[in-house]
């Protein structure tokens, strides 16, 4: 820590601006330019985790950015669940440019320059929303989030791109326009402020019935949460570049979106209030639905990444599910599910992307034997996935067991249910990829028969052609991150626990 | 003893419609532009002067040639119209910036010197009926105003002679309109003896309930109904926006229908009294089914216009029907909403008009089928206008946003169905504002240039005022101090009554 803790994290926003800023004039010489974003993701990393010994010591640095209206501010305030996202977010970052770098150079994208002063503003958004103080901030950076991906997913430019975009922003804007803002203007009209406070600030304020509408506009007003039936947008966001769905659409749109879900939830509504007005119940079943009905399509995609989106579609109603219990180990379970979920999802993604980039290979039944061709991809994908399905020793064991705990807790036996059964169909919709990846043989290809008591490997050091250099080394470092977090939940859970527990 | 500073109210006035006849016999291609630019600015400059000092010593009153009202012409300035004033002089002396390398380009070189001699006696127009406190007088500024502005857009019958038929087709409407005004304020005169509009005022109570008064309110509020392009009575509107010059349609953008707004505020609160206009003969029923209907109406009639001018034309409209809600809703943060998005939609609306200004300097076009890849072509501009679009659909950040928040604030306050029922109209027109403006930014960017088309960007003298309304318009979103602060004075000022 350089600063006080105050300008650290108006820092967190303003390194990636400037970094766009950096990006947009070196748009000449390309070596510079993406030497800018890596700098900008290191130096933003590092200032984010300076602040991390303060959040642990259990304060909450504030600062008002600007008086935006007479009565409301945009205000930043870190708190441990902004800190945990935040922090996701920029690590992953440094990751995902590296990989963007083998990617865009791989394929010989156009219009790069763009892409990276996007990227870095939308990082921006991201930081912001991590660390909103109230819901006004929450709900500026929320919009200049969607509008700064915009240009990303229809990075291609073609008819394409131009019906992705359409929906994207359709339903992104549609949703936070339509829904969202109304349901922060009436907290407002309300109680009087849109501050984010512990316990919630609409207890005493607001009906059973009022709660219950209010809930309805803020789960379907937060579109990025991609709850059923407003999914649509993630799926079509898949016309992006990869690192764009691995980074944005993995990690910082979507976590964005149930990391609205869960403030709101903690803060505006208040887990206690929430819990006694009973108005969350039918977001447990909505959640339940969306989580396993988005896996069964899933099963159907043998478009990779359309797969990969409705998986994520999938695990992020996991979250929501945690927040609609509200139960204090449920809303943990949700907020680790965060972490979790960031580090495999964004795993997955760069293999499907190094794929692409090796073989030009999108549909799932073309990638029978490519594991022998590519073992590092296919075998960070394999960690990767059995991090999303939860077993040990791996991360995202532990926030299923703890949201299994929360289901305990409020003794919905049937959401336990949903939870197993859902990590059935994870098994179901991963795993095959990388069996056919290692034991069929290659497209076009069938294998010689091989006389009883004989073996032979179909492994071969000459067979290995992997995707270059900078697009192999960021799944392997995340898939190790799956293992380490493993081991390193217990820190974070005592990050988190403060914040739901009265 | 007289200093300068105390003859201000007159001279925000005075000092254009003088400049005027000396304007028109200016000779070449810069005198006449600079004289206008040096005398607008001038205005603005007294402007905010008045706008401090009403800031901090409360409404003054100003006597005509010393004569004390009722007999003579009284000068007020209270919160609003030094806000008003401000937002007029402001927003016509950054489009002044604007017009030399414009203006040259679509209007013949003998005629410049009229042609500002006009521009100067409109904003003469705007500026004395939000100053004057004399119900006639406004009458005379209106016809000024008007007068000119028939003149202004005709004038685009050089790029394109449907601005001829365009500027009749407003002198027929607009004459209909001020006439309405006229009889109703002859009613009033008959009624109360007096023009004098705090006069008229402080009588309104006693004889509120007679046939002629009401008639009277009938005329007044269908006559500026008509010079608001209020819906239905807006046709004159996109027609009149059209054709006329790009520095002319932005400008009255900005300003020629917001006065009529500032009139109809004045007359509803000040004169009439909040309490009669609601209460007794139950404006707000009137007003607001039309103000709903054409938001909606207008906003869906902007997403099938090929021509760019007139989408935007047509969004003007649905967003005065916003502000007519506003003031229909009959509460201070409503008022506060309707005065504040008067100042936001002016900033939002010339941006965007200059920024199509620049692409019919470079293209020679406003259409959308020959503005395809206009994004590529250039990126300057087009990157302009989609931040200006992002104004309209209220997105944070913008001033958009600003309006939205307290209408929509305004709306839920009611605590009523009705209320609901608005928030849920309010946002799906500006939902709709996504599509129109979409549908500009898909053409830009997602089709290709047309073949042989090189990257030309307008020249400095054009960008650099249409980005200073850019970068305003995004102050104007993120610190909200003046245009909030001054809207909520005037709004207290109004409802609170003093």
């Amino acid at each position: 820590m350089i600063f006080s803790a105050e300008t650290h994290v108006v820092l967190a926003i303003i390194i990636p601006v400037l970094g766009a800023l950096g990006i947009a004039l070196a748009f000449a010489v390309p070596n510079i330019r993406e030497g800018i974003t890596l700098i900008t993701s290191v130096l933003l990393c590092l200032n984010v985790f300076s602040l991390l010994p303060v959040i642990m010591a259990g304060t909450e640095p504030t600062i008002l950015l600007v008086q935006m209206l007479p009565e409301v501010g945009l205000v930043l305030k870190v708190e441990p669940l902004g800190m945990v996202f935040a922090a996701v977010a920029s690590s992953l970052w440094i990751v995902n440019s590296i990989y963007s770098i083998g990617y865009m150079r791989g394929n010989n994208e156009s219009r790069q320059t763009r892409f990276y002063v996007c990227f870095a503003i939308a990082i921006a958004a991201t930081m912001g929303i991590a660390f909103s103080g109230n819901l006004l901030t929450l709900f500026v950076f929320y919009e200049v989030l969607t509008l700064s991906t915009y240009p990303l997913v229809t990075h291609s430019q073609n008819a394409a791109a131009l019906k992705g975009g359409r929906i994207y922003l359709g339903i992104l804007i549609g949703t936070s326009i339509g829904l969202f803002l109304p349901a922060i203007i009436w907290v407002w009209t309300l109680t009087g402020t849109v501050d984010f406070v512990k316990g919630g600030i609409l207890s005493g304020h607001a009906s059973a019935g009022v709660t219950g509408v209010l809930l309805f506009l803020f789960m379907y007003g937060i579109g990025k949460a991609a709850l059923m039936p407003i999914h649509r947008w993630l799926p079509a966001a898949m016309v992006a570049p990869t690192p764009v769905s691995a980074l944005l659409h993995a990690v910082a749109v979507v976590k964005a979106g149930v990391f609205t879900v869960l403030k709101v939830v903690i803060y505006i509504f208040g887990i206690d209030f929430l819990a006694t007005t009973g108005a969350a119940e039918w977001l447990t079943w909505v959640a339940a639905y969306t989580l396993l009905a988005a896996s069964v399509v899933a099963l159907t995609k043998d478009n990779l990444k359309a797969r990969l989106a409705y998986s994520t579609i999938s695990q992020l109603a996991y979250i929501v599910l945690g927040a609609s219990m509200a139960s204090s180990m449920a809303v943990a379970g949700g907020a680790l599910q965060i972490v979790m979920h960031a580090f495999g999802k964004i795993t997955l993604f760069f293999c499907a992307g190094a794929i692409y980039t090796a073989v030009h290979k999108t549909e799932i039944s073309d990638m029978r034997g490519l594991g022998r061709q590519m073992p590092v991809t296919f075998l960070a994908f394999l960690i990767a996935s059995l991090s999303i399905i939860g077993l040990p020793p791996l991360g995202g064991s532990w926030s299923k067991f703890y949201l299994m705990m929360g289901a305990a807790q409020s003794e919905d036996l049937w959401i336990m249910a949903v939870l197993l059964i859902s990590s059935l169909l994870n098994i179901a919709y991963l795993l095959p990829i990388v069996a056919r990846g290692f034991f069929y043989p290659p497209l076009g290809q069938t294998a010689a028969p091989v006389a009883v008591g004989y073996e032979k490997s179909d492994f071969s050091w000459a067979n290995i052609k992997e995707a270059p250099f900078f697009c192999v080394l960021p799944p392997a470092l995340t898939a190790g991150a799956c293992i380490a977090l493993f081991f390193l939940a217990d820190p974070i859970m005592k990050l988190i626990i403060p914040i739901v527990t009265p | 003893m007289l200093s300068l500073s105390s003859q201000y109210p007159v001279l925000v006035i005075i000092v254009s419609l003088m400049s005027a006849p000396v304007c028109a016999l200016l000779k070449g291609t810069r005198l006449p532009w600079a004289l206008t630019l040096i005398v607008s600015a001038l205005t603005f400059y007294m402007s905010i002067q008045l706008l401090i000092n009403v800031t901090a010593d409360g409404p003054t009153s100003y006597a005509l040639g010393g004569w004390a009202p009722p007999w003579g012409i009284e000068l007020v300035v209270d919160p609003l119209s030094a806000f008003m004033l401000v937002i007029i002089s402001g927003l016509s002396t950054g489009v002044l910036l604007y017009a030399r390398a414009s203006i040259a380009r679509e209007v013949l070189d003998h005629q410049l010197g009229l042609f500002f001699a006009a521009y100067l006696l409109a904003l003469t127009g705007m500026m004395g009926i939000c100053i004057t406190g004399d119900a006639f007088n406004v009458f005379v500024f209106l016809e000024i105003m008007s007068l000119s502005s028939y003149v202004l857009i005709a004038m685009g019958a050089r790029s394109d002679r449907r601005a001829l038929t365009a500027a009749f087709q407003y002198l027929i409407i607009g004459t209909v309109g001020a006439t309405f005004y006229l009889i109703g304020v002859g009613l009033l005169y008959m009624m109360t003896g007096t023009l004098n509009i705090a006069d008229i005022a402080s009588r309104f109570a006693e004889i509120g309930d007679t046939r002629p008064i009401q008639a009277a309110v009938a005329f007044i509020v269908i006559g500026l109904g008509i010079k608001l392009a209020l819906f239905p009575l807006h046709f004159w509107l996109p027609n009149a926006y059209s054709y006329a010059p790009s520095i002319v349609t932005a400008f009255f953008a900005g300003t020629a229908t917001k006065v009529g707004v500032y009139l109809l505020i004045r007359f509803i609160f000040t004169v009439f009294g909040a309490d009669y206009s609601f209460g007794t003969v139950g404006l707000a029923d009137i007003l607001m089914p039309f103000a709903v209907l054409g938001f909606l109406s207008m906003s869906v009639v902007a997403i099938y216009q090929d021509n760019l001018k007139r989408l935007l034309a047509y969004s003007s409209v649905a967003q005065l029907g916003y502000i007519v809600l506003c003031i229909a809703l009959a509460s201070e943060t409503g008022t506060t909403a309707a005065i504040v998005t008067i100042f936001n939609h002016a900033i939002v609306k010339t941006g965007l008009f200059l920024s199509v200004g620049c692409m019919f300097f470079v293209t020679g076009s406003v259409y959308l089928k020959d503005l395809n890849g206009i994004g590529k072509r250039m990126p300057i501009t087009m990157f302009g206008f989609v931040l200006g679009g992002l104004g309209l659909i209220g997105v944070p950040l913008t001033p958009g946003f600003i309006s939205k928040w307290y209408l929509v604030q305004a709306a839920l306050e009611k605590e009523t169905y009705l209320g609901y029922g608005l928030v849920t109209v309010i946002l799906i027109s500006s939902l709709l504002a996504v599509l129109y403006i979409w549908k500009v930014v898909e053409v830009a960017y997602f089709r290709d240039p047309p073949p042989g088309s090189v990257t030309k960007e307008a020249p400095l003298s054009l960008l650099v005022p249409t980005w200073i309304f850019i970068f305003g318009s995004f102050y104007f979103g993120i610190d909200t101090t003046i245009n909030v602060g001054f809207a909520k004075a005037a709004a207290a000022f109004l409802v609170g009554g003093s």
